[in-house]
């Protein structure tokens, strides 16, 4: 009961969410300050994962390749398939669901318990709109771009893992990436990555608009956001791809 | 004027408010005041739409609150300034930018005309030259004074505080209370003020409503304060050994 009860409410909280802002200047400063604070200080995080989980996954497969008959440059090959597929859209997004799910949950909890909420409130503004909807427009416009450089990145990072360990040649691992490329991988993963973008978003959203108590319950709050995020980005995960890809 | 009639309101099965009936007039401070869980907040984020109650009504200036269209609705929420107990400032924000916030969502003005009008609100306040510095850099006295700033900005026709002394060191509490005072005459606002703090009783409290259980046990001005035998009352008010001293010679001196 408790469950349907939450899935209620947080459907509830989109209805309040997807509503006109009052005030379009307001409403342009916030959206561009979340692109900063969700999308820009992401980047670094992206980056430096992204590049070394490719050149473990070129490394790992490389290693695992000890019949003769299995040509090299499906390092290449393998490493493209699991970065566009998998690494980049599921595994950045979970990264991402506990980096900014964590401060996202923690910023709105913390308005919530000191009152600024209700201050929004008594002057008459949609707090969920004016809170809500500039995080769901920074992730689902700005994640899909962190999610091609981290495919970029992750590719990258196998290719100088194969430079540095000399475990497979250059060639052979371009050779491996530009094997039966098909273009709907990509946007299978774009697709899931706007899905993704939008449940790191309203999901620890709404942990942080509907806590109650103090600093203590903004933590609880912040890490049952991240732990609910992941569940929901693993099970959308699952029947998106049995969907797109079977 | 605000007219609250019969006002019941409760929380998963607790009845806070019973039937609480008062009035707030134009241009006075009105005080409520009570022991902690005795209804006062409850009360007060009623009377601000915080809460919506069970049953009664509450009306200003003649109108009813819960019969408002919603442009009334968005027109009386520009008319109210609240100044909460902990400030509820935007941390995020400069102290301009908090005062600037309701004029930016909604007033029509250009940037100019809202500075202008930040400026003056925070000279009012004695809070000149802290504009670009954020609530964390302030005190609790300087965060009271740009919350009561904030409230102000919009001219409203209401003024509602949540404890606005709580955390404040005696001289401080006497300057909020002060500056309270004086917008509310200034500007005629009907004011109504949350309080434990027993100085702003005796010094500003132009009516007084004390809560106790969730029933109005008893109403009258810091004058009548002092003669009430209502028991509930004097062993709040007077629970301290200088406020009973204070009562004494008042009412000796009244005999």
């Amino acid at each position: 009961m408790t469950y349907l009860k939450h899935i209620g409410k947080y459907f509830m909280m989109l209805g309040q969410v997807f509503k006109r802002p009052q005030r379009g200047r307001v409403f342009r400063e916030t959206v561009f300050r979340e692109f900063d604070e969700l999308g820009l200080k992401s980047i670094g995080i992206v980056i430096f994962i992204s590049f070394f989980i490719g050149g473990v996954i070129a490394l790992q497969t490389a290693l695992n390749i000890e019949n003769p008959l299995i040509p090299k440059y499906l390092v290449g090959f393998a490493t493209k398939r699991s970065v566009i597929l998998e690494f980049a859209p599921t595994f950045c997004s979970i990264i991402l669901a506990g980096k900014v799910g964590s401060y996202i949950t923690s910023s709105i909890g913390s308005m919530r318990v000191t009152e600024q909420i209700d201050a929004l409130e008594v002057m008459g503004i949609n707090s969920i709109n004016h809170l809500v909807l500039p995080k769901v427009l920074a992730t689902v416009f700005f994640y899909p771009f962190l999610i091609v450089l981290a495919m970029f990145l992750g590719i990258f990072g196998g290719w100088v893992a194969g430079f540095t360990s000399s475990m497979f040649s250059e060639i052979d691992y371009m050779q491996g990436l530009q094997l039966d490329f098909n273009p709907f991988l990509v946007k299978y993963a774009l697709i899931k990555t706007l899905i993704f973008a939008f449940l790191i978003a309203t999901v620890p959203s709404y942990h942080g608009y509907y806590v109650k108590g103090g600093s203590i319950a903004v933590g609880k709050a912040s890490t049952q956001a991240v732990v609910w995020t992941i569940i929901l980005i693993v099970i959308t995960n699952y029947f998106l791809t049995q969907l797109l890809l079977t | 004027m605000i007219i609250v009639d019969k006002l019941y309101k409760g929380f998963d099965g607790t009845q806070v408010l019973k039937g609480i009936s008062a009035t707030f007039e134009s241009g006075k401070t009105s005080l409520i005041i009570g022991q902690s869980g005795s209804g006062k907040t409850v009360f007060l984020k009623s009377l601000i739409g915080l809460h919506v109650p069970e049953s009664g009504t509450i009306s200003f200036d003649g109108a009813v609150n819960t019969q408002f269209t919603i442009e009334q609705k968005r027109q009386w929420r520009q008319e109210i300034g609240m100044v909460f107990q902990g400030s509820a400032l935007f941390d995020s924000q400069t102290v301009q930018e908090n005062v600037m916030f309701p004029l930016k969502m909604f007033k029509k003005q250009s940037q100019e005309e809202m500075i202008e009008r930040v400026n003056f609100v925070l000279k009012r306040v004695n809070l000149e030259n802290s504009n670009f510095k954020f609530p964390a850099e302030l005190s609790g006295g300087m965060q009271k004074r740009v919350a009561i700033a904030r409230a102000i900005v919009m001219n409203p026709k209401y003024l509602f505080c949540d404890e606005p002394n709580s955390g404040l060191d005696p001289n401080t509490a006497i300057l909020i209370d002060n500056l309270i005072q004086e917008i509310t005459d200034e500007y005629q606002i009907t004011t109504v003020i949350n309080t434990h703090d027993m100085n702003s009783v005796m010094q500003i409290g132009d009516k007084i409503v004390f809560l106790k259980d969730g029933v109005k046990a008893w109403e009258g001005t810091n004058k009548e304060i002092f003669k009430t035998d209502n028991e509930a009352v004097v062993k709040f008010v007077y629970s301290s050994e200088l406020f009973k001293k204070v009562r004494l010679a008042y009412l000796n001196e009244t005999k």
